[in-house]
């Protein structure tokens, strides 16, 4: 430790140098960490899960244009049909798809009248399969039974007297009590018209990936009387690809009066709907790596250029008497003293553009902990880029300093 | 002078190979990376219609809920029914458009064409006018079309194409929504970026396949395509009791060439709140707003944050690589004191030996931006195969980014190379001499 004062008398007579790599380390490190941090964010939001088997699933539109075509008709043919198809584990017609970016809000509230605040929710119109072929537990209350299923009229305005909820609903209408006492209770859509709550299901994610209530739903027990719809298939495990096709075919042939489109899996729909955060996640580990590289190489031509320029006092402290770990621990010190400025400078600097991001685009504050890992990381690669021509330096013979002045 | 330095500042790069080369490899990359961002953000944030955009105003009225203010503190974003029909039906602006999504089916008269599903845009006459729409064949229908609820469409090039297989179709009959359209109009090639007429259901999607009159929608009970949003439930049931509710899903354009218009539209726009006001809507305190197509871009906030966080973070890259670069000219330059010393001995001055290193730099740079290009270009491919294929448009280098990137390469390579360049200047002769 005693070197540090003659380190840091000769860093003081070469300050740009020392500078340039401290801020470079600084910015690097405000970089990285913020990288990290929001790659680790997205990442978070890509491991939730939907609640529905997304392995086996997919879904369709069907859209009738025919004179001919009967809506009511046709949904009920489909569905008994979809439901015999070999490979089908079940089928249901459905207003909205989870988490596909589309579909259906409203809010919910436990006071009727307009003077109150609703809890918003993602409404999906399902019938009594709607739990088995979307996968759920019902975890408190009941499923639907047939005869609560009703149509539902294009523009139509009243609502079922059923419904079904998420747990993460129950427990954000009624806050204060465990999910279980939910059912049996009445909640009010459209300010004031009443729906009880039958059932808790486990977990259903809304079709909004970027909602901040992404577990907010509920089931209303309906089937749409409309021309364009969609249905919602769950294939037996393993089956998924070669039922899609065997749907597809078979829908178009039975029922010329109408087209069938937009048929994806659950899994293409999760990578197009998260499309937006892996580039992110990407682009930034890309960034990350590059940048490392960059502050790296000049941290090591910098110090091979000081290396180079020093050979003499080098030799002459070999000479007399300096021994190569000396000189080695010479240039790391040198590099750990500048790294710390670079590190501290850089806490500060991470923190700041946090806030900025923060203010500016609402993302979240960045945790602590971040930061003495990064000051750790950036110590590490000062180390260790340094390393190469400080060895180098330790190698050079104490005879040069014989040669010339 | 100028050329002899060039060849010395080739020579001095080739001295010091790998020393040049890690310059080099900085700059590129700097200048790669934030070319790549700064490329997005400029098609992201373009004018999509520069010669009209100060005189095309976006219309909001603040017909939202008492009890809640629509979004935050913000005003709708879309109109209901109801004020679509009344502002069109005040014709207050030189040209003016309600407009709305929707879609339906096309069953082409062609049999061996498929019936297929297609995007439609309700609109008045004025929409082609307003917004500088190209047409291939015929016109848009006129303002007696729009009152009498024709059915006529003009379509987009591609769906002229796949119907009709691409002849003047005009006059020809077009079978849409299980009823028959008379066409009027062939669009030629037109895709505004951003979107900005509409920018619901993104700011970057492509324009809507065919366009028809906007009261068809109350006459063929039309579908809401685009975000619907709804403070309050319709009062009864059906289509129409829908279409009279509290629902917005309607934008409205007007048109108006000096701040005076806007001033008497806004006047105009708040007399009628406080009409509705005695009719018992509109609860809220009055509240209207005329944006035009910048100022509707931003607060629409059209520039994704993703893309803007990109770019903050690749500038921020650039300083870094910059640093890096003026490190390793300083390593440099102090490697070429005994020359510079001899050449000051023989006469040089230091605004001769200033400029010399100068064009070194901007070599330097220069050789950087052009590789530094060259990855920004496998940067926008990268950002292709990553987003898909609908960022195309927005992933591409026209001239104007390749000056960019050049300049941008050269000014900071130089702005890099002073400081170095200045200590080069000022080693005092005598020293370096003294040595050899």
């Amino acid at each position: 430790m005693l070197e540090i004062g003659p380190i840091f008398r000769a860093l003081m007579r070469n300050k740009v140098g020392a500078i340039l790599i401290a801020i470079q380390i600084a910015i690097t490190m405000t970089i990285i960490v913020n990288a990290v941090f929001i790659i680790y964010e997205r990442s978070q939001k890509m491991q939730r899960e939907s609640g529905i088997d997304e392995a086996n699933s997919f879904y369709l539109s069907s859209a009738g244009f025919a004179e001919s075509f009967n809506a009511k008709v046709s949904i009920k043919e489909d569905l008994a049909a979809l439901r015999q198809l070999p490979g089908v584990a079940n089928a249901i017609q459905i207003n909205a798809i989870p988490i596909s970016g589309g579909g259906w809000s409203m809010g919910l509230q436990t006071q009727a009248g307009a003077e109150y605040d609703g809890v918003g929710v993602a409404v999906y119109m399902v019938d009594e399969h709607g739990v088995d072929t979307l996968d759920l537990e019902i975890i408190a209350g009941e499923n639907f039974s047939p005869s609560d299923i009703g149509w539902r009229e294009t523009a139509q305005r009243l609502w079922p007297d059923k419904i079904i909820i998420t747990k993460s609903m129950a427990e954000a209408l009624f806050p204060d009590d465990p999910f279980e006492t939910a059912v049996g209770k009445t909640v009010f859509i459209n300010d004031t018209e009443p729906m009880v709550i039958t059932g808790i299901i486990d977990k259903l994610q809304a079709p909004w990936v970027g909602w901040d209530r992404v577990e907010n739903a509920m089931l209303s027990p309906e089937n749409l009387n409309y021309e364009s719809t969609r249905y919602f298939i769950r294939a037996e495990p393993g089956q998924r690809d070669s039922v899609m096709k065997n749907v597809e075919e078979f829908l178009a042939e039975s029922n010329t009066g109408r087209i069938i489109r937009s048929m994806r899996s659950i899994e293409e729909t999760r990578e197009r709907s998260y499309r937006g955060d892996s580039a992110m996640i990407k682009i930034l580990t890309t960034v990350m790596i590059i940048l490392t590289v960059v502050t790296a190489l000049g941290i090591v031509g910098l110090a091979s250029f000081s290396v180079n320029r020093r050979k003499k006092q080098i030799g002459t402290r070999r000479a007399l008497g300096a021994s190569q770990g000396a000189i080695l621990r010479y240039f790391m010190l040198e590099n750990f003293l500048i790294s710390s400025v670079g590190v501290f400078l850089g806490a500060a600097l991470t923190v700041g553009l946090n806030v900025l991001l923060v203010n500016q685009f609402d993302l979240d504050p960045i945790d602590w902990f971040y930061i003495p890992i990064g000051m750790v990381i950036l110590w590490i690669v000062g180390q260790l880029a340094v390393f190469g021509p400080a060895k180098k330096a330790a190698n050079i013979a104490p005879a040069i300093a014989t040669r010339t002045v | 002078m100028f050329s002899y330095y060039l060849r010395l500042a080739f020579k001095s790069i080739r001295r010091n190979p790998i020393l040049s080369a890690l310059m080099v490899a900085a700059i590129a990359l700097g200048i790669g990376s934030s070319m790549t961002t700064i490329t997005v953000n400029y098609l992201m944030s373009a004018n999509p219609i520069p010669e009209k955009s100060d005189v095309l105003y976006h219309v909001q009225v603040d017909s939202w809920d008492p009890h809640n203010a629509f979004n935050d503190d913000d005003i709708p974003n879309q109109l209901t029914w109801t004020e679509a029909t009344n502002l069109m039906a005040a014709n207050k602006a030189m040209r003016q458009t309600a407009m709305a999504k929707t879609g339906g089916i096309i069953e082409p008269s062609d049999q061996d064409v498929k019936p297929f599903e297609a995007s439609a845009r309700l609109a008045f006459g004025d929409f082609f006018s307003m917004f500088n729409v190209p047409f291939l064949f015929g016109s848009s229908w006129d303002a007696e079309a729009d009152q009498n609820r024709s059915q006529v469409i003009v379509l987009t090039k591609r769906i002229n194409e796949q119907v009709f297989g691409g002849v003047n179709s005009v006059g020809e009959t077009l079978s849409m929504f299980g009823t028959n359209f008379r066409v009027v109009g062939v669009l030629d090639d037109w895709q505004p970026m951003p979107k900005f007429y509409d920018v619901n259901n993104g700011a970057f999607d492509e324009s809507e396949e065919v366009f028809i009159p906007f009261f068809l929608k109350e006459e063929l009970e039309l579908p809401n395509w685009g975000n619907t949003n709804c403070w309050k439930s319709p009062e009864g049931e059906g289509f129409k009791a829908f279409l009279r509710s509290e629902c917005i899903n309607f934008q409205m354009w007007v048109e108006l060439p000096t701040q005076n218009d806007k001033a008497e539209y806004l006047d105009f726009l708040n007399s009628y709140v406080s009409e509705q006001k005695d009719l018992g809507r509109f609860p809220r305190p009055i509240q209207n707003r005329l944006s035009n197509v910048m100022e509707w871009m931003e607060d629409q906030e059209v520039v994704a944050d993703d893309a803007q966080i990109m770019l903050w973070l690749s500038l921020m890259f650039l300083l870094v690589c910059l640093l890096n670069t003026i490190g390793l000219l300083l390593a440099k330059f102090t490697g070429k004191a005994a020359e510079i010393g001899l050449r000051r001995a023989v006469g040089a001055s230091k605004g001769d030996l200033f400029f010399q290193h100068l064009v070194e730099t901007a070599l330097i740079g220069l050789l950087g931006g052009v590789f530094g290009l060259l990855l920004a270009l496998v940067g926008l491919e990268g950002i292709k195969s990553l987003y898909g294929e609908f960022v195309r448009d927005l992933a591409a280098l026209d001239f104007t980014m390749v000056l960019v990137g050049l300049v941008l390469a050269l000014v900071s390579s130089i702005a890099a190379g002073l400081y170095p360049t200045w200590r080069a200047c000022n080693i005092a002769p005598a020293s370096q001499l003294k040595s050899q």
